[in-house]
């Protein structure tokens, strides 16, 4: 089991390779689709994501009348592979050092990955309450507008597991299971 | 799934019986005094009979609204919470025979956890709550439209409570108004039986594994897939070899062969309401249906696609009708956070008991 501690870099992050398993603790910021859409449709984003990881989540979060404070009720990954087009783009532009979402992610994800130091995080789908225990804190929100499971929320975290299935060295693990499994079920047919 | 709440039974029966018994006399007596002419006596019995059972199905007073109210959104709370015992025995199955110090082992650890959490803390399951799927099963003489209307309420205030999230989005503007509420939303399919009780099953269906879903139409020719059984095989294998581990795997497929290709996804959604370990009556189909989670788990893909040994944690298969020009394989997947359960109710709208 690797720790990976906040402040995040461009260094540790290439020392990960695929198959493993990971604690992050530190600051995350969730986006999934709408956000992706409007930073590729050319809004800058609203934080700063230099160094920072991504999450693909949609969470429950309820705001607590009189304290107006967020408590995040539920937060497991959705699927990333809709980030595709994307994907590597917030790479290339704002600098992000790894992404978490569930999936998998394509050949331009892995290329933007390799050339400009990134990983993809393998978050266990489904999981939404491990997962949401090991958020300590909302910190902030921002996009609100994009509705509540598509805003941007920023997010402590305590040892959030995740596998590396994406490295910057250009392995995927989703490849190799898609070509394996294909190969295997030749021989079912 | 044990005790889940302790209404005042002996309390209700009683007030149940008395009232059902008033009301029977009454309309006895109003039955006979029309029919006195008759002579037929029993036909003024089974008319009394009928309309007694027409008053208890027809959410008669505001009292057993509110009821019904309560009862949904406990179904709502539980089926967003807690994973029925037939899926969870299977999971736990799949977390024995996984290789140790993998990490499809270790997805399955962490799923075992979560499935325990949730039910601990009373909190969803998974964030997306899906799709919000209703199978009522009611008698003659049930009012449809005044228990949409109890639906809707029970929805917003699951939503509000958190036992939903706020899902639902105007597909033109992009609007998420958070009530969960819209057109198509929440989906509600009634079926009339001829069983004197109402039963209400529910399905929360997430968009991960809804996007897995995959319809073929035979013959295909990329596949090799002819209008046969072994056409149907090979589409099917096609569509986990496809779903990889997006779906959140080890999942479930519910498969209609036939149909059009609207009843084909309804009646596919529906197989899923079959508990995992009942045989499919048909003998080809649940050959078929063995055959597809025995291959399925030779593919290597895994939990979560991370490569494994448990792919498929059951197949369910029902078969329609289908043109002679048509030849659908429609492929629901339901993902390994399978969240279903099903009430009957009393006939004061409380919970007579758990389905799952």
């Amino acid at each position: 089991m690797k720790r990976l501690n906040y402040p995040f870099s461009k260094e540790q992050i290439r020392e990960l390779r695929v198959g493993d398993m990971v604690l992050i603790s530190g600051k995350l910021f969730t986006g999934r689709d709408a956000v992706h859409k409007r930073l590729h449709d050319g809004t800058k984003p609203p934080v700063e994501l230099k160094n920072q990881i991504i999450y693909h989540c949609g969470p429950v979060v309820l705001q607590d009348k009189k304290t107006k404070k967020y408590e995040v009720k539920a937060a497991g990954p959705t699927t990333s592979i809709r980030e595709e087009p994307y994907q590597w783009e917030v790479m290339r532009d704002y600098g992000i050092v790894g992404v978490i979402g569930k999936g998998g992610m394509g050949p331009k994800t892995l290329e933007g990955c390799k050339q400009y130091g990134c990983v993809y995080f393998h978050a266990i789908g489904g999981a939404a309450q491990v997962l949401a225990e090991k958020i300590k804190s909302v910190d902030s929100v921002h996009w609100l507008d994009l509705g509540s499971p598509e805003a941007i929320w920023e997010l402590s975290v305590e040892e959030f597991p995740v596998v590396v299935t994406m490295d910057a060295h250009g392995g995927s693990l989703h490849s190799k299971v898609d070509a394996d499994s294909k190969a295997a079920l030749k021989n079912f047919l | 799934m044990g005790v889940r709440q302790r209404p005042a039974k002996k309390l209700n029966k009683k007030t149940t019986k008395k009232v059902a018994k008033k009301a029977t006399k009454k309309i006895a007596k109003k039955a006979a005094k029309k029919t006195t002419k008759k002579t037929d006596k029993n036909k003024a019995l089974k008319k009394a009979i009928k309309k007694t059972a027409k008053k208890v199905v027809a959410l008669p007073g505001l009292g057993h609204e509110v009821h019904l109210f309560n009862s949904i959104v406990e179904l709502i709370r539980i089926t967003s919470a807690e994973i029925p015992n037939d899926i969870q025995k299977v999971i736990l199955e799949a977390l024995a025979a996984e290789e140790k110090n993998t990490t499809a082992e270790y997805a399955m650890n962490i799923i075992k956890a979560n499935i325990e959490l949730a039910k601990k803390k009373s909190q969803p399951i998974c964030q997306d709550t899906g799709t919000v799927l209703f199978y009522i099963s009611h008698p003659a003489n049930f009012d449809q439209i005044k228990f949409t209307k109890i639906v809707h309420k029970a929805i917003l205030a699951s939503t509000k409570k958190g036992y939903l999230r706020q899902n639902s989005v105007d597909s033109l503007t992009g609007e998420n108004p958070g009530t969960n509420l819209g057109p198509g939303h929440p989906d509600l399919h009634f079926h009339q039986h001829t069983k004197n009780t109402v039963e209400i099953k529910l399905m929360l269906k997430g968009g991960g594994c809804e996007n897995v879903g995959a319809q073929y139409s035979l013959p295909n020719n990329e596949l090799g897939a002819g209008r046969d059984l072994d056409g149907v095989r090979k589409v099917i294998l096609d569509a986990v070899q496809k779903a990889q581990g997006k779906g959140c795997g080890p999942g479930v497929l519910g498969i209609t062969i036939g149909g059009d290709r609207g009843a084909g996804y309804v009646y596919s959604k529906e197989q899923l309401l079959r508990k995992l370990d009942d045989k499919n009556s048909n003998k080809v189909l649940a050959d078929l249906e063995k055959d597809i989670v025995e291959t399925s788990n030779k593919l290597g893909i895994g939990p979560m696609g991370f490569g494994g040994k448990t792919t498929l944690l059951g197949c369910k298969i029902g078969a329609l009708n289908r043109l002679p020009a048509s030849f659908f394989v429609s492929i629901s997947y339901m993902c390994w956070a399978y969240r279903r359960q099903g009430i009957q109710l009393k006939a004061d709208n409380s919970i007579q008991k758990w389905l799952y």
